[in-house]
């Protein structure tokens, strides 16, 4: 009884940090600028952490699944980065309506 | 329910507790990312409010482990989320603001 409880409570977890993806997703597809896109992905790969970290918590294998986590963050770090760099030389000579 | 249980009981309920603190902070930043009116603003919901939230929700979560190695590996993902969330916002936010955008006021909406 007190497992199943434990479990509903770390699914009702993953189920709302999912939803929350959605409205970063949103933001992504529809961000008026190219920067507003940009900060919706670090909004997404944050969650995206978060729930790797959830479910190692619900398959009892944290251990495995933290690895990821920290791989994921590292992966997110450099690709940001880079885009950012991109887009601050591009931005520079372009306009930046679109 | 026997006497020894109740710590048990207890541990889980203050770990669930920080979980749902740090639900909330995660609600607030997600109405901040659909609501605030420009990138300069909406970086505060993305980088300030979201990386509270990951704290708590982090934070239950390596109480809910207990004493162990998994309570270091999932504190040195929180360290790491919060070393690196505020670099890659102060990055775009440059990025935006060098290539000439114009931060949201009243006058020029």
């Amino acid at each position: 009884m007190k497992e199943h409880a434990v479990e509903v409570f770390f699914l009702f977890v993953l189920i709302a940090i999912t939803l929350l993806i959605g409205v970063y997703l949103y933001r992504v597809l529809r961000g008026p600028t190219v920067y507003d896109r940009v900060l919706g992905l670090n909004g997404i790969s944050t969650k995206a952490i978060i729930l790797l970290v959830v479910i190692g918590t619900v398959y009892e294998r944290v251990e495995m699944f933290v690895d990821i986590a920290t791989g994921y963050a590292l992966v997110n770090l450099v690709g940001s980065l880079a885009i950012a760099k991109y887009l601050e030389e591009r931005g520079k000579s372009a306009d930046v309506s679109e | 329910m026997s006497l020894n249980e109740i710590p048990e009981l207890m541990h889980f309920l203050i770990s669930a507790g920080l979980i749902l603190v740090g639900l909330f902070f995660l609600l607030v930043a997600a109405v901040g990312v659909l609501r605030l009116p420009d990138v300069f603003t909406r970086s505060h919901a993305v980088s300030l409010t979201d990386s509270l939230g990951a704290f708590f929700l982090l934070g239950g979560l390596a109480l809910y482990e207990g004493f162990s190695a998994n309570l270091a590996k999932i504190l040195i993902v929180l360290v790491l989320l919060y070393l690196l969330n505020p670099v890659i916002a102060h990055a775009t936010v440059r990025a935006a603001h060098r290539s000439g955008l114009k931060p949201w006021s009243r006058e020029n909406r």
